[in-house]
């Protein structure tokens, strides 16, 4: 398709174990382990799943802030992982990363105007004269003060500092954003006003975004495919709306039917899965998923699921479906 | 009935370098035998406070409680020796805190841990305390349970170390069980597991749960009572269904139309403007008011009081004030 804006194929991450008297790889961490996706221009993309899923590691590779074990990342058909040093630089205006503590990421002696106004300059997109201009307006866009300008980080609230994070992303006027858990930090009041801003931004900017959160609501509210991943492999992949309403995958099921919804007295049938997520230095065989599965058969044990077409655009990786 | 916990007028202030925080300020709080309660609000409104309060943990070179009665089971909690709130924790009164990891020991076993408070309270020996233990991790749905005895908690993974937290939390058949933000820190699937074990706890034990959350959801599955606070005050106290149905602070009902809900889609999400205000400049204000869509004049000068509707529904709001006493 040419609308894709990037492609993920065959991704993989793997870190070494290494143990013994020489140090010697004994093994594999399998954090992102064969995921497929692309996601289309001006889309919002999430990716769900529990902690150890490998969706932020999925992230970063994407990005390269990170080096790929195996696979390819095309965005716009540039294979990201193919560039040299230079060439990355250049492209890394265009592909902004936004983290869940803004804070941890920002210089607490730099003041804020400075920080958002630095990657301008170093990358020589604007002159000096014209940076201040522009770190202000941004600023405005992203519901901060003037004034704010020349404060320090610690300063500013939860969502004031998420907001300067997303705006320091906005300011390299990039076309793909990826979101790590931006919103998971914050209190529901003020979570719901920085969701609203990436919808503005979005729309203001044609924006395409990866979004990677744990919070099935959220990412319902904002995202236009999904794709649920577990112990570093994509489980299904569905556009919003049928993802949720008919959920194909088994560990979709669980996790949907596990979030706890504000409305009392609501019967719901509820799959609460046993135990916990394997190591991802040790997955289980066959399908990763069986040994939590409610529904598991034994060909589940043997083999590993083919992730597949069941429907337009409706991925899964499942025997049973 | 009389409550079992039964909190009038408490007020915790904390020192800080900008002045004095009112982080618990004149909090009303019952809990009757078998009955969960949940505390709900944002970061520093003052629930863990209230809660650390009533167990009297409120280190002194933090804070302190300056005003207010605790009453637990027919005894002020302000007025026992520390010797003997000290007897009452962790038999009559248990608490289990989001950080499992922090509050458990990392070179005792977990066997040891559970052991102790049963040697130390009911006075059981260490055979006995041993068999109990292991009767316990049973008890909160763990499996092998006399190899997880010998291991120690870097060894086991975060909704298992909770299991492990409430085990040693009920192992002396408390009659109120303090949960903290049991399950913030947890993944939705482990969640659901930790919450049904809680109500079982509940229903077989007829344990009374205060449970503190700033997760809606959790409390429209776990509540009978819901508590809102705001700033270090209740805003609003109601049986669970009618607080869902029919929020009446209008606090609540931003917190309540603020949260993306699974299967409920809106265009646009309403936001609460603005942010919590700094806790040491607050004034003779209600506190939301600067936040509030639907602030009357009144709101900027005088701080509404915590009014019984008589439905078994408390509100804090001028709104809900005959037009007479608000003087409009």
């Amino acid at each position: 398709m040419d609308s894709n804006l990037l492609e993920v194929r065959r991704l993989k991450k793997y870190y070494p174990i290494t143990g013994g008297l020489f140090g010697r790889t004994i093994g594999h961490v399998k954090a992102v382990d064969d995921v497929s996706f692309s996601i289309q221009k001006g889309e919002t993309f999430g990716l769900v799943g529990e902690s150890g899923s490998g969706k932020s590691t999925t992230g970063r590779t994407i990005l390269r802030l990170l080096e790929k074990t195996e696979g390819e990342v095309r965005f716009q058909g540039i294979d990201v992982h193919a560039l040299n040093r230079q060439e990355l630089r250049a492209l890394r205006p265009r592909m902004q990363y936004i983290f869940q503590d803004p804070y941890s990421s920002l210089n607490p002696r730099v003041r804020i105007g400075e920080a958002l106004g630095e990657a301008l300059l170093d990358h020589g997109l604007l002159p000096q004269t014209q940076v201040r201009e522009r770190v202000l307006e941004v600023m405005a866009l992203c519901g901060l003060a003037p004034y704010h300008v020349d404060r320090y980080p610690h300063e500013f609230s939860g969502g004031q500092r998420q907001r300067i994070g997303i705006a320091r992303a906005i300011m390299m006027n990039p076309d793909f954003i990826v979101a790590d858990e931006p919103v998971s930090a914050l209190d529901v009041s003020i979570q719901a006003q920085i969701i609203n801003l990436f919808a503005e931004l979005q729309e203001q900017r044609k924006l395409t975004y990866l979004f990677i959160s744990h919070d099935l609501s959220v990412v319902e509210h904002l995202c236009t495919r999904i794709g649920v991943m577990y112990l570093g492999s994509l489980m299904e992949l569905a556009p919003r709306d049928e993802l949720f309403l008919e959920p194909l995958h088994p560990y979709t099921k669980a996790l949907l039917s596990s979030v706890p919804l504000p409305i009392p007295k609501k019967k719901r049938e509820r799959i609460v899965l046993q135990g916990d997520m394997p190591s991802p230095a040790n997955p289980p065989a066959g399908c990763k998923f069986h040994t939590r599965c409610p529904y598991v058969k034994d060909i589940c044990r043997q083999e590993v699921p083919a992730f597949r077409e069941v429907s337009t655009d409706r991925f899964v990786a499942c025997h049973l479906v | 009935m009389n409550a079992l916990v039964e909190i009038q007028n408490l007020s915790t202030y904390f020192k800080s370098e900008q002045g004095v925080v009112k982080a618990v300020d004149a909090l009303e709080l019952r809990v009757h035998e078998g009955e969960t309660v949940c505390i709900v609000g944002e970061s520093g409104c003052g629930k863990s406070a209230a809660a650390m309060s009533l167990m009297r943990l409120i280190p002194e070179a933090v804070g302190s409680i300056v005003s207010g009665e605790i009453w637990f089971a027919g005894r002020d909690l302000r007025k026992v020796s520390k010797e003997e709130m000290r007897k009452l924790r962790g038999n009559e009164l248990a608490m289990i805190f989001q950080e499992p990891m922090s509050s458990l020991n990392p070179v005792l076993t977990i066997g040891e841990q559970i052991m102790e408070p049963i040697m130390e309270h009911q006075g059981l020996s260490k055979k006995a305390a041993q068999a109990r233990a292991i009767e316990l991790i049973e008890l909160v749905g763990i499996p092998r349970a006399k190899e997880i005895a010998k291991s120690y908690p870097y060894e086991l993974s975060g909704g298992m170390l909770q299991r492990i937290m409430i085990a040693i939390a009920i192992s002396c058949n408390p009659r109120l069980l303090i949960a903290d933000e049991p399950t913030t820190a947890l993944d939705v699937t482990i969640q659901a597991q930790i919450l049904d074990l809680l109500r079982k706890i509940k229903d077989e034990a007829q344990t009374a749960i205060l449970f503190i959350t700033h997760d809606l959801g959790v409390v429209a599955e776990m509540a009978d009572h819901v508590v809102v606070m705001y700033a270090g005050k209740v805003v609003e106290v109601s049986p669970v269904v009618e607080l869902f149905e029919e929020p009446k602070h209008p606090y609540t009902q931003g917190l309540l139309r603020s949260k993306p809900v699974l299967n409920q889609r809106r265009a646009k999400l309403y936001s609460i403007p603005g942010q919590v205000p700094n806790p040491t400049t607050l004034g003779e204000s209600c506190y939301f008011h600067d936040r509030c869509d639907q602030c009357l004049d009144i709101c900027r000068v005088k701080q509404p009081p915590l009014r019984d509707g008589g439905d078994g529904r408390k509100v804090a709001c001028w709104l809900y004030e005959e037009e007479s006493v608000r003087g409009q």
